[in-house]
């Protein structure tokens, strides 16, 4: 149906595809796997017409054609689902579907039309969906669907989905998996571009790997194993694998104790409505948890950030209350936060001047009111070496490394201050694998050390790989908690869709 | 009592369409993602414009030059901001500054510095049925862009919220990546907003110069433009709002009027200089009272850039 053939794109001195070709057929679930960076999605934009190809061509239905804008791409029926979903949130549903090509009469919008068209797409594909709901009062498994509906209500014949389960719960994913099933046996294609494996073992027929800007190899799912799948995604036979989990019982010092925690978010709604937790010494605590259910406000008022409103309690010796960024620093409470580039350094700073920050006073860094040139090139430069960032260059601008490397600088700074007790957000997201399983190595070596971590990811399998104990958050109270070795993932995902969890995720 | 309460509405109606077709103008352009702090600049050079037009031509005439002035304002602040995705703020405090060097510049060297020569006034439509009805007569005696004031936030809010175009301007001001994935234009929506926003900005100035006035003079709009955008902020960045907080904020300056003039005796008690504040220490603290800024668009002040990764 479609073929992309020798397609060549740079941005900058980057090659993001080099020579890619790729035949796409009719009624087949393909997947796309790749380490980030391997170029899946640019491939996939290419495809959609949001960049424009360097050279090569994209042919339909064995015709050329050009795709200049993603208007040319929906006319020949192609639709992509973006990784970050492309929703206005104060929108309908329905007016989210229809934007572009709104019915309307004398000039007016014809909103109850729109209504009953958008029902009867929903219809049609088996969606449940309210066309007159508010999109931001969904959930994320919903506004995927709307997505989903998006396209197929222009008519897409191949659907891209761009790593449509890094947000779901297990449930949504199953979910996701049936329809796009259903969709292939009706006679579409789906593309499913993913890097976790299994999932794309169960679900696509073909797989196509992708590693550095190249289509490394392509397989029929049905005779490939993951391990295979990983080789050829990092390109050496040695495959990092998952190492194998033991429980540390909490039998170290308590050096977290929150209780009913009560505090607002960003946009003023309650975010945590009375979260009660632990952390104790040398182990690794995770809270699992859909997007936006006070996770995030958790880790600030951990490290001062966010003001508490109600609760309290007692952390490394000191009230929760009043606490300031200062204060937790003081007590040895370390932070790798969400977003490292928001939070954590300064990008155009050198890589040893964002290893100093927040200890810029202090030895190694400083001797009195002088900066100590030399001591804090030797300790950058010993850090770097051993978390093999690379360039190991303590003197370059942070924002010369990738983003892998400057998350390794973060931690590694983090770590290196001796905490007691450490906030981690999201310290893989976006890494490629080996990076990944350096992070995911050092946070272990910090627990084993005796330090205690608190683990926020929105990824649940790490937190299975990671944590000692979970859990789960909805909508800012605590809905469960496990202990290893009881993890039960479908449970976890039950809970993270609170008490009616079901009616959500079908909604 | 009577009497007093009809000079201030009557004075409030006067001063209201200019404020009110700013506020729009802002609400347009911000609406669409794009900040525009330079209102107050495209006011100017509507009001000068539509002066000089108004010497030759019929004054009808100069209020769409006044239009088409502001429009050519808005048209730099787009090239700047849309085509070279610059800091919308600073392009729009540029505009301001050229404005008002501009304005003073031309004035002083065509006409000298006591403005220009006096425009024939925009017509004002005296409704006899009106003028023996307490209250309502109040109507009476004010010119055809006061009657547009009444009515344009109404048709503005049915464009924003019954039109397709208006869908895709408030969907472009929150999600500008969304609608650039439907293979709608964003910089499309944008020119049009902003241009529209300048058009609007453009005839506030003219009203003042041709209805309000019957001459550009030195000073004008005075900080209008900035009230304006208070206006838009206090209306929660809605048609609807805009009129509302434009109405308030008008009624304030026929206040200060109204105490000056009807009461004498308190301009001994209270200094000028505090009356003349009171409009725009209303506007302080309506702000101060609403705070947050959760009401505004998402992606307002943020260029737009398709491949940026």
């Amino acid at each position: 149906m479609i073929s992309l053939r020798h397609i060549h794109k740079r941005f900058g001195a980057v090659t993001a595809l080099d020579d890619v070709s790729l035949d796409i057929g009719t009624g087949e679930v393909i997947a796309l796997v790749g380490e980030n960076g391997a170029g899946k999605s640019t491939l996939m934009n290419v495809l959609y017409g949001l960049y424009q190809a360097d050279s090569g061509e994209v042919l339909v239905k064995g015709q050329p054609v050009r795709l200049r804008s993603p208007r040319d791409a929906i006319a020949q029926g192609i639709g992509m689902v973006h990784q970050h979903f492309m929703l206005v949130p104060t929108l309908t549903v329905a007016e989210n579907v229809v934007l572009g090509r709104e019915p309307s009469r004398w000039g007016r919008m014809d909103m109850d039309r729109a209504c009953q068209e958008v029902a009867a797409t929903c219809e049609r594909f088996g969606f449940k969906l309210d066309p007159r709901a508010r999109v931001d009062t969904l959930s994320v498994g919903s506004q995927q669907k709307v997505e989903i509906v998006k396209a197929l209500h222009r008519g897409a014949q191949v659907l891209i989905l761009d790593e449509p389960t890094a947000v779901l719960t297990p449930q949504e994913s199953d979910d996701l998996f049936r329809v796009a099933r259903g969709l292939a046996a009706g006679g579409r294609t789906v593309v499913f571009i993913s890097h976790k494996l299994r999932e794309v073992l169960s679900v696509a027929e073909r797989v196509a790997v992708m590693r550095r800007g190249r289509l490394v190899a392509e397989v029929r799912a049905a005779n490939t194993r993951p391990e295979e799948l990983a080789a050829l995604m990092v390109g050496e036979s040695r495959v990092p694998l998952a190492e194998a989990q033991t429980y540390h019982p909490p039998g170290g010092e308590k050096l977290l104790e929150a209780k009913e925690l009560r505090a607002r978010g960003e946009d003023g709604r309650p975010a945590l409505q009375g979260i009660s937790l632990e952390v104790h010494a040398g182990e690794i605590v995770g809270i699992a948890g859909v997007d936006g259910n006070g996770q995030r406000e958790l880790a600030e008022v951990l490290t001062g950030l966010r003001t508490l409103e109600g609760g309290g309690g007692n952390l490394l010796g000191g009230p929760l209350t009043g606490l300031t960024p200062a204060e937790a620093r003081r007590r040895g409470v370390g932070h790798v936060p969400e977003d490292r580039l928001w939070r954590a350094v300064v990008k155009a700073m050198t890589v040893e001047e964002n290893v100093a920050l927040g200890r810029q006073t202090q030895a190694p860094f400083a001797r009195g009111l002088q900066v100590d040139f030399a001591g804090r090139r030797e300790r950058t430069a010993a850090l770097l070496k051993a978390y093999e960032v690379r360039p190991p260059d303590p003197e370059v601008p942070l924002q010369a490394l990738s983003g892998g490397n400057q998350q390794k600088v973060v931690v590694a700074r983090e770590l290196d201050a001796g905490p007691k007790l450490l906030v981690v957000v999201q310290p893989t997201r976006g890494l490629d694998i080996g990076a990944v399983a350096q992070v995911q190595a050092k946070l272990r070596e910090a627990r084993d050390k005796g330090a205690g971590v608190l683990l926020v990811s929105l990824d649940l399998e790490e937190v299975l790989a990671l944590a000692d104990r979970i859990y789960v958050f909805f909508e800012g109270r605590v809905t469960g908690t496990f202990t290893r070795p009881e993890f039960d993932e479908r449970e976890i995902g039950r809970r993270m869709l609170g008490t009616h969890g079901e009616e959500v995720a079908h909604g | 009592m009577l009497e007093i309460i009809e000079a201030l509405l009557s004075s409030t109606l006067e001063y209201f369409p200019a404020l009110l077709f700013a506020a729009l103008g802002a609400t347009l352009s911000e609406r669409s993602g794009v900040v525009n702090v330079g209102v107050e600049g495209m006011m100017r050079a509507g009001a000068f414009c539509a002066a000089v037009a108004a010497i030759t031509f019929p004054t009808p005439v100069g209020v769409l030059v006044g239009m088409l002035a502001g429009a050519g304002m808005a048209a730099i602040h787009g090239y700047l901001c849309i085509r070279w995705r610059s800091d919308q703020v600073v392009s729009g405090m540029a505009i301001n500054l050229v404005a008002l060097a501009g304005g003073t510049y031309l004035l002083e060297s065509l006409y000298g510095p006591n403005g220009t020569p006096p425009i024939h006034q925009l017509t004002r439509w005296h409704l006899p049925g009106l003028s023996e009805v307490p209250l309502l007569r109040v109507l009476s005696g004010h010119s055809a862009l006061t009657w547009l004031a009444l009515v344009l936030p109404f048709a503005f809010h049915g464009l924003l919220y019954r039109t397709p175009l208006g869908l895709r301007l408030r969907a472009v001001g929150e999600k500008p990546h969304a609608v650039a994935t439907l293979g709608l234009s964003v910089t499309g929506l944008r020119w049009l907003a902003v241009l529209g926003s300048g058009m609007l900005a453009g005839l506030g100035g003219a009203t003042l110069s041709t209805a309000v006035l019957d001459r550009f003079e030195q000073h004008t709009p005075a900080g209008l433009g900035f009230m304006a955008l208070a206006a838009m902020v206090f209306g929660r960045w809605t048609p609807l709002g805009a009129f509302l907080a434009a109405l308030f904020f008008a009624f304030g300056g026929a206040l200060r009027i109204g105490l000056a003039s009807s009461a004498p005796g308190l301009l001994e008690v209270v200094p000028q200089g505090f009356l003349l504040a009171l409009p725009y220490v209303l506007t302080l603290a309506v702000l101060a009272f609403q705070g947050q800024r959760t009401h505004a668009p998402a992606a307002l002040g943020t260029p737009y850039e398709q491949e940026s990764r």
